[in-house]
């Protein structure tokens, strides 16, 4: 096993730990996507798919100690790769060229992550806690209602949106960069991976976006 | 101005050795815009000497963009503001009257200063050491057209084989990552037939070699490949992330010893 965890620890493999790791976020996201667009189809629907999945718990539970793993090792070798690519220029430019030379999206992956890592931290405290154990309104199964109570501060909504952009803004540039990562870099092929990492990412966060929206501008009460 | 030379003002590195501590220093110059950098350079060391001052250290060899000695952080970008050229090739034409120009050294962790803008690159050595090269016994010269090559395979070895080994690549990455050099050099090789036997082996070592100098990791950040003057592709990069990652399933070897 010597060899495979000194590949893994090797410059290139922690890159390539970076790529599965983002890869099955990604998938990931997709299915929480189409998950909470059921909110649209009203509260009986959106409760049902709720009261269903707490049928599977158990498989539910597995997904989700996978994910947390995932989550951990995404973090973990973000922020490991940060500080040593950091320790590797010790003694920084007077002038900083690199506007000039790469895009924004790809220089601030470790600060957008920042930011997505605060939002999962708040994010799992309102509605995971909820949903798992338990608040006034998730004991009467009435989650629909508890989103919409939720989203009724500006503030909570005004975060919510203001994160789905900047995980947009880390999902633009790590869409391309996995492929990238894996040697998926063919000459012809490439320059639609770029489009569709950028129509991905805009989906990921119009549609999360759009939640915390329709909750604050749109929805009536019942 | 008079006669169509510009006025600059120069913020220049200087540092007298590699544990000394630096700072910049403010020179002025009138210098012809048909001047190159270095020329300009030049001039500003004459006059420095003429007076008793120390010049400016700063490498150059060829004076035409094929040694890969001469690379300066001109201005935040690695051989200054024009794509697909080193240095030596930057032209003052390509400055205006009155402008401040900052004058870097390359830095990298991997790249120590020896003085004001010149670095020690052999640290690039090193990893060609470990694998940049093809093994061949000695004997007859054989046919030629013995191996047949397609025409698109050699050019886009002859791609990668384009690199000067300038460094600018490093310099540019904010991670000071060498991973277009290094790809370029597993790439030249790893497209070729005469490369296939040391495939495998040759990238792993290589990038061991890379990784123990303390170059950084790759973040597909693309400004290597932006600010490279022989506009090496990232592709290579990807090549080598692929062959590197099917030599670490693939080999045999629980250890690649360099
Ligand atoms: C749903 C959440 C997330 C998704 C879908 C996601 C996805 C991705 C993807 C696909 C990459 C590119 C991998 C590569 O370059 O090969 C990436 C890179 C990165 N992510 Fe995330 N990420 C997420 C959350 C986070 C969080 C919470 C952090 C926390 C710090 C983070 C930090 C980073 C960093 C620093 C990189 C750059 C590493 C590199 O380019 O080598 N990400 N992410
Ligand atoms: S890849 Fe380009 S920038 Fe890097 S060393 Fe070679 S020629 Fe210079
Ligand atoms: S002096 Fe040789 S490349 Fe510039």
């Amino acid at each position: 096993m010597g060899w495979l965890l000194e590949s893994l620890n090797s410059s290139l493999g922690k890159k390539f730990i970076m790529a599965v790791t983002g890869i099955c976020l990604i998938l990931f996201l997709i299915i929480h996507l189409i998950n909470n667009l059921t909110l649209f189809l009203g509260p009986e629907v959106f409760n049902n798919v709720v009261k269903n999945l707490e049928t599977i718990k158990p498989l539910v539970r597995v997904v989700e100690v996978i994910l947390l793993l995932i989550f951990i090792f995404h973090i973990f070798n973000g922020i490991r790769l940060w500080i040593e690519n950091r320790q590797a220029r010790p003694e920084r430019y007077a002038v900083n060229g690199s506007s000039k030379n790469a895009d924004v999206f790809s220089r601030t992956m470790v600060q957008t992550g920042s930011v997505i890592f605060v939002f999962l931290v708040v994010h799992l405290q309102t509605f995971w806690y909820a949903f798992n154990f338990g608040s006034p309104l998730t004991d009467l199964h009435k989650y629909y209602e508890f989103v919409a109570d939720s989203f009724k501060s500006y503030a909570y909504s005004g975060f919510y949106i203001a994160a789905m952009i900047i995980l947009g803004v880390h999902l633009n540039h790590g869409f391309q960069s996995a492929f990238q990562t894996f040697g998926w870099n063919h000459k012809k092929y490439f320059s639609f991976i770029k489009i569709l990492g950028a129509v991905y990412s805009i989906i990921m966060a119009v549609g999360f976006g759009s939640i915390p929206v329709y909750f604050l501008f749109f929805y009536g009460g019942n | 101005m008079s006669d169509g030379r510009i006025n600059l003002k120069l913020k220049i590195w200087k540092q007298s050795g590699p544990n000394f501590p630096g700072s910049f220093a403010d020179f002025e110059v009138q210098v012809s815009p048909d001047a190159s950098f270095l020329e300009m350079l030049d001039e500003l060391n004459n006059d420095l000497e003429s007076k008793g001052l120390e010049p400016v250290a700063f490498e150059s060899d060829c004076r035409e963009g094929i040694c890969g000695t001469c690379g300066l952080v001109i201005n935040g970008q690695p051989h200054g503001p024009i794509p697909k050229i080193a240095t030596c090739q930057l032209h003052m034409r390509n400055f205006k009257d009155e402008d401040t120009i900052w004058v870097e050294p390359f830095r990298a962790k991997a790249f120590p200063v020896v003085k004001d803008l010149i670095v020690k690159r052999s640290a690039f050595d090193k990893i060609m050491y470990a694998g940049g090269f093809v093994s061949v016994n000695t004997g007859g010269v054989p046919d030629a057209n013995a191996i047949l090559i397609p025409k698109e395979k050699a050019a886009e070895s002859f791609d990668a084989a384009a690199c000067i080994g300038c460094g600018a690549c490093v310099a540019a990455c904010k991670n000071a990552s060498a991973m277009l050099f290094v790809s370029a050099k597993v790439s030249q090789f790893a497209l070729l037939p005469q490369g296939q036997p040391e495939r495998y082996e040759r990238v792993q070592k290589m990038v061991k070699v890379m990784d123990d100098l303390g170059f950084g990791s790759c973040t597909n950040t693309y400004a290597c490949e932006a600010e490279c003057p022989k506009g090496i592709s990232v592709r290579n990069i990807a090549r080598m992330n692929r062959d590197y990652f099917v030599a670490k399933v693939k080999s045999a070897n629980l250890e690649v010893e360099v």
